[in-house]
């Protein structure tokens, strides 16, 4: 599986509460989560991001509430990969569980700029800046997760267990 | 190696003799709980996995979040837990009027106890580690999952020991002690790891200064918080709580990755400015600034709205009255707490201050209803986060503080040191 689009960049703890305001959670539905993404760190965002793009921030992406209505968001928007230093649990969790691709990679995270144009290598765990023409080897998901990710995430690993 | 007390109660959860951090394992759930927010949203996707819940005793749930219903979304999501929660039988469905916000009422209602493994799809269910439980917010998948299986797959987290030794002076709670810790080790300070709770000081920590040390563990980024269980523990489970429970130790020889002492005698009123819970600073720098001036005071939430936090409001309200310029929202986190304030007459203290009081709900911690702000309008907040617009624009500022601090402040106008109030 592979990944290409432009990056958005953010920094330090960006929160679940700036990625989808809790005014927009009397809704689940993934369309209209996806129109308000980001709302209160870029409004700009849901305007300018197609489909691929990725999003590369700092330390500690994703902290905050529980909501899973932020990587859902993020995912529905379009955005297809995020790579930050570090991820919270509860985004970290969410994300795989949902099938939104995560990476940490620090060197990453810091080296790459918005809007540059940045492929995925998911097998791989490969990041190859194309714009600057720099390679990152992002860290790979212990084997229980990359089973998890493989089954097509927790609800069908649960059920294909039951089976 | 020896485990950390963490560590062994995921250790027994998942039929293990011991368990080590880094270690992937499935572990059995005693309460899985889901609020109006992230329940409604859970259904569908359990749906796909089973009809019927795994027990209707351990399936848990609290609409809080948005209740009384805020708008017509909020009103069907209310409605769809309501009736799954009918459907599946559920013994505990906590309806409004007879509940209260979730991490203030599961403990007082004893659905959580000492040694349990919990998961509840919001990210303060960390609260629950100041009874000796493994408890820690996961996403709706997650939930869902749990709903059905009865069980979770957990990274066994490692652990910082914070020993605290002393006793907190007169107008520090546990609120000014977890957010002195906070700016100590930073907002993702603990990340993945669990906030093992040790030492003399703990004896002189109440219950609800536990609750509310244990809730804000999330925000430097932990999986868990945890305090042993001792004397007050016990009380507090006896009077609550009809559940056997189990009481768990760390392991003289547990590993840890750090070890950070904390002498609760030196720890003054303590606010967090925006917008991060570790930006701490304490009354006395607080003082020497140019005084901060204030709109809102929000006394409230899972984090201080408990019954200790209402008195403490009200002695120092007592006799006083609310800034002309400041709105004060009191909101005690469950109905029984109501009542006792009713009781204690507290309810009168505070209208007579000129605060307005609340149904219990989340209103305003997350920006959701009852008291939402406007550009520009600063907040002292009792409650647990002051990201960008959390509770309301993203140009409004919260500060985050304790009961004291905040009603101090809102008799004062700015952010203001109880000492110098005094209560009666």
């Amino acid at each position: 599986m592979k990944a290409l689009g432009h990056v958005f960049k953010y920094g330090d703890n960006v929160d679940t509460d700036v990625i989808i305001p809790a005014r927009y959670l009397n809704s689940y539905d993934a369309q209209e989560l996806a129109s308000h993404a980001m709302a209160d760190i870029d409004p700009e965002f849901v305007n300018k991001v197609q489909p691929g793009d990725i999003i590369v921030a700092n330390k500690n992406f994703g902290c905050g509430s529980s909501r899973e209505h932020a990587p859902l968001c993020l995912k529905t928007a379009g955005v297809s990969c995020v790579i930050a230093e570090t991820f919270a649990r509860i985004f970290y969790r969410n994300a795989i569980n949902i099938g939104l691709p995560i990476i940490e990679c620090p060197e990453a995270a810091k080296a790459i700029e918005a809007g540059d144009e940045v492929e995925i290598d998911f097998d791989s765990g490969k990041i190859y800046d194309r714009t600057k023409g720099t390679e990152f080897k992002g860290q790979p998901f212990p084997e229980f997760m990359q089973k998890l990710i493989a089954a097509g995430g927790l609800v069908k690993y649960t059920n294909s267990k039951r089976k | 190696m020896g485990m950390t007390m963490t560590q062994k109660i995921l250790a027994a959860h998942a039929g293990l003799d011991s368990v080590t951090a880094g270690q992937l394992i499935e572990a059995k759930l005693d309460v899985v709980m889901a609020n109006d927010i992230t329940g409604p949203m859970a259904l569908p996707i359990f749906r796909q996995m089973a009809d019927k819940v795994f027990d209707k005793d351990k399936v848990v749930l609290v609409p809080d979040h948005f209740t009384p219903n805020k708008d017509i979304k909020s009103a069907e999501n209310s409605k769809a837990i309501r009736e799954f929660a009918k459907d599946q039988g559920l013994s505990w469905y906590f309806e409004q009027g007879k509940s209260g916000v979730e991490h203030a009422i599961l403990p007082e209602a004893g659905v959580v106890a000492a040694g349990e493994c919990i998961i509840g799809a919001d990210s303060h269910t960390c609260t629950y580690g100041a009874l000796g439980a493994f408890s820690t917010g996961v996403g709706t998948t997650d939930i869902a999952t749990g709903m059905a299986m009865g069980e979770l797959w957990f990274k066994v987290p490692s652990a910082i020991k914070f020993v605290l030794t002393g006793k907190p002076g007169r107008y520090v709670s546990g609120k000014d002690i977890i957010i002195h810790i906070i700016g100590k080790i930073g907002v993702d300070g603990a990340l993945y790891k669990s906030m093992e709770f040790t030492g003399d000081g703990i004896r002189n920590l109440s219950m609800a200064d536990r609750f509310t040390m244990a809730n804000m563990a999330i925000e430097a980024g932990a999986k868990n918080g945890i305090f042993p269980v001792d004397e007050k523990t016990e009380e507090y489970l006896k009077e609550h709580t009809k559940k056997d429970y189990h009481v768990y130790e760390a392991d003289e020889d547990a590993e840890y990755e750090s070890i950070v002492e904390i002498d609760l005698s030196e720890v003054r009123p303590t606010v967090a400015f925006p917008h991060l819970p570790g930006n701490a600073k304490t009354i006395d720098e607080i003082e020497a600034m140019e005084p901060i001036k204030i709109d809102q005071v929000v006394i409230g939430s899972c984090t201080n709205g408990r019954m200790e936090d209402m008195r403490k409001a009200a002695a120092i309200l007592q006799g006083h009255t609310v800034h002309p310029d400041v709105r004060v929202m009191v909101i005690p986190a469950t109905q029984k707490i109501y009542k006792q304030c009713i009781r204690e007459g507290l309810l009168e203290i505070f209208v007579d201050a000129g605060c307005a009081v609340n149904t219990p709900s989340c209103g305003p911690c997350m920006g959701g209803h009852m008291g939402v702000m406007a550009a520009g309008e600063k907040c002292v907040s009792t409650t647990n986060r002051n990201f960008v617009g959390r509770m309301g624009h993203v140009d409004s500022l919260i500060y985050l503080a304790s009961p004291e601090v905040a009603a101090a402040s809102a008799i004062a106008g700015y952010i203001a040191n109880p000492e110098k109030v005094g209560d009666k």
